[in-house]
């Protein structure tokens, strides 16, 4: 018996999610003493099998290259993963986006819970994961053959290179033709992607505009080399497009600094960022929540201590 | 067609929820509940389909506990025209885990055959956001989560998902399941008058053995507790004085 990782990848390279995948997967796989394979499922994506098949610890990757997977549909993948679930213990993928669309999917059609975002490991059938915005840790312990979860990133140190597995072809699944790609509208930008950031400068609704918000806060990214995230209130103000929210229903990050200006700290937004190494807060007011988790709290207007910020770096 | 919408009976977001002493899971006595406001906007979008004469009839379903009518009656009010209770006692609802969730939600659809069902991304109890999926898995159909927006039109449905990378549009075939993000739509609150009809319309109550379902959790909570808390920091004078801190004391720049 071996444990399956579900490789995020964009037909080039691996997405940095799977790397975290991997290493959650190589806990377990110590403790079980058994082997590591990576599906990877994608059109012309031979380049990422062989990052793939580099990843210290993998011992095989799959690799199901085949037109119909070009729009990564979870109802193809699905069916494709379904297929290839034996032997397997673990089906293990990352509790991004594409992960969460995915592995629910899978994990019903083999009539099995899925066990979401874990952030620790306690036994191969033990795992560890936050339940109201993180204000709680539940431990849960699985009665199911296999075992379908999504790991949430941060939890896990990225693995290195250092593996040589063999990459072996196999068929591709139906397809469904349940769902139809039209477009996808993705966020250009030359920052780092904000999951895998060390630094990150995020805004809120005390930037009031989203003129504001790039005026001020890209100079300080700039600075930093830093991502760029937000508040809720910033993305649903139309600030900052959809996928800069950090938060209990956004993105979970975890840089070595976050500097969060003009945000309140409502549990919804600590629930992802709160596990960020050192955190600085701006805002005019000294009793905002978000000072009861800064290191650094800085009271004061945003729009005179950001640009003295920048200048001071 | 119509619209299945599925609402869970959630502690109210505004809770600092609290852990028991005996860490057998978080304390719900005397705490306020709502409808998952993920819920909340799956309801509205039903309801625009409805008042957009695209949908014909809206089916709130919640399954849990008898109060789970408070919630069901709130749908009501807010334009669903029916509701139905899959009930459970305290201790299945306190246990009641996506998958039976969505076995029970596909046993309503194969009786009551909607052309689409919306449900949340996510409960915000148990942060799991996997039912909408589970629930096309098990019907066979396809899934658009986390949709900010949807267009129904020429037998299928184009829905907008906010994902990591951005936006993406789908084009899936009818029926499908629909998982709602934040930004689908901003939902209406519920008028007295509103209310008072909401009490007439019909609710009914249907048991997981009357739909054939094994409802028993695959997961066992071993315990839950408190996070390590995260010790505030100190305020600084002047940005000098931050900039300082963070060379040398923090090392972080
Ligand atoms: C189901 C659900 C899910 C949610 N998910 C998320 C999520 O994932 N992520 C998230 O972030 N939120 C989420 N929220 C929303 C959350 O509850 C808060 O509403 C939101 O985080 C508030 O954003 P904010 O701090 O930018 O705005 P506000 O709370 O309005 O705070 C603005 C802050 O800016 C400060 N300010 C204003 N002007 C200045 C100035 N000139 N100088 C300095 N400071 C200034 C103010 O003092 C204030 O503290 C969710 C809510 C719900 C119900
Ligand atoms: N007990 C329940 N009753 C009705 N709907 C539910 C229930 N549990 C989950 N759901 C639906 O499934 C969505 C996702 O929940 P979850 O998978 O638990 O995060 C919720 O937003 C609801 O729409």
């Amino acid at each position: 018996m071996s444990i399956l990782v579900i490789a995020e990848h964009d037909h080039a390279a691996l997405k940095a999610a799977t790397l975290n995948t991997v290493a959650a997967a190589a806990q377990l796989g110590a403790q079980l003493g058994t082997e590591i394979h990576v599906l990877v499922a994608g059109a012309n994506c031979a380049a990422v099998a062989q990052a793939a098949a580099v990843l210290a610890g993998v011992a095989r990757v799959k690799l199901a290259d085949a037109p119909l997977y070009a729009e990564q549909t979870a109802e193809n993948l699905a069916a494709l993963i379904v297929a290839n679930a034996g032997g397997y213990t673990h089906i293990i993928g990352p509790a991004t986006t594409f992960g969460k669309n995915l592995l629910p999917r899978v994990a019903a059609l083999l009539d099995v819970a899925q066990i979401s975002e874990i952030c620790g490991i306690e036994s191969p059938d033990t795992f560890i994961r936050p339940i109201y915005a993180g204000n709680a840790l539940a431990t849960v312990k699985s009665a199911d053959a296999v075992k379908v979860i999504t790991v949430r990133t941060t939890a896990f140190d990225a693995v290195g290179q250092g593996g040589s597995a063999a990459v072996e072809n196999i068929a591709a699944g139906p397809d469904l033709g349940l769902t139809q790609l039209v477009g996808r509208e993705l966020t250009k930008s030359a920052r780092p992607e904000l999951g895998a950031a060390k630094v990150i400068v995020s805004g809120g609704r005390g930037l009031a505009s989203g003129e504001n918000f790039h005026k001020l806060l890209e100079p300080l990214a700039d600075k930093l080399n830093a991502a760029l995230g937000a508040s809720r209130a910033a993305v649903d103000a139309g600030f900052v497009p959809n996928d800069y929210q950090v938060g209990q229903t956004g993105k979970i990050v975890a840089p070595q600094l976050y500097i969060a200006i003009g945000i309140s700290g409502a549990i919804q937004h600590l629930a992802g960022m709160k596990d960020s190494k050192v955190i600085v807060a701006i805002n005019k007011d000294p009793d905002a929540p978000i000072f009861q988790v800064a290191d650094y709290g800085l009271v004061g207007d945003l729009f005179q201590l950001v640009p003295e910020l920048t200048a001071a770096l | 067609m119509k619209v299945l919408v599925a609402v869970k009976r959630v502690v109210d977001y505004n809770v600092k929820v609290r852990v028991k002493a005996d860490q057998s899971g978080i304390e719900l006595a005397n705490v306020k509940m709502a409808m998952n406001p993920f819920d909340e906007i799956a309801v509205e979008e039903a309801v625009r389909l409805k008042e957009a004469g695209i949908a014909t009839e809206v089916i709130a379903v919640s399954c849990g506990v008898t109060a789970c009518q408070e919630q069901l009656r709130t749908a009501l009010a807010l334009g669903a025209d029916r509701a139905i209770l899959v009930e459970t006692d305290a201790a299945q609802a306190a246990e009641l885990q996506s998958l039976a969730v969505a076995k029970l939600l596909k046993a309503v659809c194969d009786k009551e055959q909607p052309g689409l069902v919306v449900l949340g991304k996510q409960a915000i109890d148990d942060d799991a956001n996997q039912t909408g999926q589970m629930l096309a898995a098990l019907l066979g159909w396809p899934q658009a989560t986390f949709a900010s927006q949807v267009v129904i039109a020429d037998g299928k449905a184009t829905v907008t998902r906010e994902i990591d990378g951005g936006l993406e549009t789908l084009a899936i075939r009818l029926p499908a399941v629909v998982t709602t993000d934040l930004r689908l739509n901003e939902p209406r609150y519920a008028t007295l008058p509103n209310i008072m009809k909401a009490k007439k319309k019909p609710m009914d109550v249907l048991k997981p053995a009357e739909l054939g379902v094994d409802i028993a959790p695959r997961l066992t909570t071993l315990r839950v507790v408190e996070p390590a808390k995260r010790q505030a920091g100190v305020k600084v004078a002047d940005v000098a004085e931050l900039v300082a801190k963070l060379k040398n004391e923090a090392k972080v720049i």
